[in-house]
């Protein structure tokens, strides 16, 4: 590895020009490894980028669960208020019509519609909410400067030390990487 | 030595999902250059023949908007036809689409990734060639926002939620947008991996549209943590979705005092076919696309199997609902339901129960034999035999139950018209044109989720290892 130490690290970089440090990996493996090294080393802002979801990569370098959950259900309960609210106000309230001698409004009949509009309000809530938490759409970001950013959606492992971890110093972080297997590293620009 | 001896075994019992020495890189070139590379000439030939269907398709619709649906073969008493008959069997065949994205994924069932993508993507075209049934059914579908409780100025009431009818409009339209949103969900990764190929290969055009399709995706950890979230929730959605929307067909009819229709065995048996002729469509629709775009390694022959597996036990939860029907028509009692059944079974239509008896009952039965599950002919014609089945169980259903009315004077054969059989004929067109586009413009295999796949087993392998060693 010692060959691919020399070159990177422009001199007179201010440190806000930078994004972080990057070490690549060929592996599932060795990046879940690595990861969990390098929390212990006690860097906190980790991130990690990978062609598919790594199992236990969120544990390894100490992120919080997702709060997604909390947000479709508080989404689906509003759905499932609004259809039965719709329901009643437009069949018992703004235009009562008697149908076959059925009652205006009645919870058995609305049970369909209720639980169609529950699962739409949640479905929207899963899928705007999880692109939202993920700050999605963002056409740029600063890790696609690394030079094999490419890779990542193909077979290639990026372990991320970013410029704004405490423990922040892109000599140190660079060499732990490498430390740890990584096949290439890189200090990236903002 | 005693234990590779026990690995072949066990592969022998369960082969891999993935054949052959398989990278990652190998999987995303595979999938990625079936729509990189020059259209083959194939495909313009299928889409030429498949789109002339779809155009005959938009003239039928037209023709039928401009002059009323008594272009149709509906006519007293027999008011819902082929019209219904479309509806039912192509909704039926999206479920497979969401069975396989959403309960076999919490069923944890792996070998649900190499053929995902693709039936997500025939439940969408299904979906859509389903809709077009009710909204020209109804005769005037420039009126279809009157479907749909949206204050305006031309109604002026609200619609009737006492009706099985408008739950069928909330059923089905939200299970389009929820399967449409599914699918996208699941193809975000993939497309940013075609838009990194592209912009390593110098492909600007290509890499700004599927850029923007992608947005902006880079699979951060802290990305894939909210989105296997958000599919996880979204399978834990459709699960209960899927049910619904066929129950809530199967009510269209149940809810009804018909004989015939009012039975209470019509929404489970309504699922279990929609998923039988469902599954027998993907197992058209990817026999012909692992050939003709080379993926036998990702669609493997196991794949293929328990495909055919579930087939033999939706096709075996049919034929037992067929038999339920009968019995509980006769222990009923009830003249006017034993009329129908009887009917059914020996009157004017009995040509169309027989086709649907031998199609869906007692053809599936042959995956019994391992020899027809494994055999690619036999699966490819049976797939397409239960299929014809299915759409016959759909007319059966509805046509012998309504062309006899209580009143002998009410009594009457339908037979379609050339709208009828050629609006039909043009929905395969359009299904199939939209299920070709598909495959051309979009990775049909889901890469990332497959790459998981392929990581977790190989993971999971180690461990084994590693215990094995201590």
């Amino acid at each position: 590895m010692s060959e691919q130490i020399t070159p990177t690290i422009p001199a007179p970089l201010a440190p806000k020009e930078i994004y972080g440090v990057v070490g690549e990996f060929d592996t599932p493996e060795g990046l879940l490894h690595a990861a969990k090294a390098m929390y212990a080393e006690g860097y906190t802002n980790i991130d990690a980028m990978s062609p598919f979801a790594i199992h236990g990569l969120e544990d390894a370098i100490g992120m919080k669960r997702s709060p997604l959950g909390y947000i479709v259900f508080a989404i689906g309960l509003f759905g499932m208020l609004n259809a039965l609210l719709l329901q009643w106000w437009t069949g018992a309230v703004s235009y009562p019509l008697v149908i076959g001698g059925k009652p205006l409004f009645a919870f058995e009949f609305s049970i369909p519609v209720t639980f169609e509009l529950t699962v739409l309000f949640s479905s929207f809530a899963a899928v705007l909410g999880m692109f939202a938490l993920n700050g999605l759409p963002r056409f740029h970001h600063p890790a696609m400067h690394y030079k094999n950013f490419t890779g990542v959606t193909d077979d290639r492992f990026l372990l991320v030390i970013e410029r704004t971890d405490p423990l922040f110093d892109a000599e140190v972080a660079r060499q732990h990487l490498i430390d740890q297997g990584a096949v290439d590293t890189e200090l990236v620009e903002a | 030595m005693a234990d590779v001896a026990y690995q072949q075994d066990l592969d022998a019992l369960n082969p891999p999902l993935v054949l052959g020495d398989q990278s990652y890189g190998k999987i995303t070139r595979d999938v990625s250059e079936i729509i990189e590379r020059k259209t083959p000439t194939e495909w313009y030939i299928a889409i030429s023949i498949s789109s002339f269907f779809a155009i005959i398709l938009l003239g039928m619709l037209g023709y039928l908007a401009f002059t009323g649906i008594g272009v149709w073969g509906n006519n007293s008493p027999v008011f819902w036809a082929w019209d219904i008959t479309n509806f039912v069997f192509w909704i039926g065949i999206g479920h497979a689409g969401t069975l396989i994205s959403a309960i076999l994924f919490l069923f944890r069932q792996k070998w649900r990734t190499s053929i995902n993508r693709a039936a997500e993507a025939m439940t969408l075209f299904a979906v859509a060639c389903a809709g077009i049934f009710p909204l020209f059914h109804t005769g005037r579908p420039w009126r279809a926002y009157w479907l749909f409780p949206i204050p305006n100025l031309d109604l002026n009431m609200w619609q009737n939620f006492r009706s099985p009818l408008l739950w069928d409009v909330f059923a089905v339209s939200t299970y389009g947008t929820v399967s449409a949103m599914f699918w996208y969900v699941g193809l975000v990764p993939d497309l940013a991996t075609i838009r990194d190929r592209a912009v390593r290969d110098g492909k600007p055009i290509r890499a700004l549209i599927f850029g923007v399709l992608a947005l902006g995706w880079r699979g951060s950890v802290r990305h894939w943590q909210h989105y296997e979230k958000a599919y996880l929730i979204l399978a834990g959605l459709s699960t209960p979705l899927v049910l619904s929307v066929h129950t809530i067909v199967s009510f269209d009819f149940a809810v009804s005092v018909i004989p015939g229709w009012h039975t209470t065995i019509f929404p489970p048996y309504f699922v279990a076919g929609a998923v039988f002729s469902g599954f027998a469509m993907v197992m058209t629709l990817m026999v012909v696309s692992r050939w003709a775009l080379k993926l036998k390694h990702l669609v493997t022959m196991k794949h293929l199997e328990n495909m055919c597996k579930v087939m033999l036990a939706t096709g075996s939860i049919v034929g037992y609902a067929y038999c339920v029907e009968f019995f509980t028509a006769f222990f009923s009692g009830n003249p006017y339901e034993r009329f129908v059944f009887l009917n059914r079974a020996t009157g004017p239509y009995s040509w169309a129960v027989i086709t649907m008896f031998t199609c869906n009952v007692i053809s599936p039965q042959l995956f019994w034999f391992k020899k027809v599950r494994t055999s690619i002919p036999a699966m490819f014609i049976l797939s397409i035999v239960i299929n014809i089945g299915m759409w016959f169980e759909r007319f059966v259903i509805i046509v012998t139950s309504l062309h006899r009315d209580y009143l002998p004077s009410s009594w009457g054969y339908f037979r379609p018209t050339f709208v009828d059989i050629f609006t039909f004929i043009g929905s395969v067109g359009l299904f199939f044109t939209l299920f070709l586009l598909f495959i051309r413009f979009l990775p049909m295999i889901a890469m990332a989720e497959v790459k998981g796949m392929m990581a977790q087993e190989s993971m999971e392998k180690q461990a084994l290892e590693q215990k094995g060693a201590h």
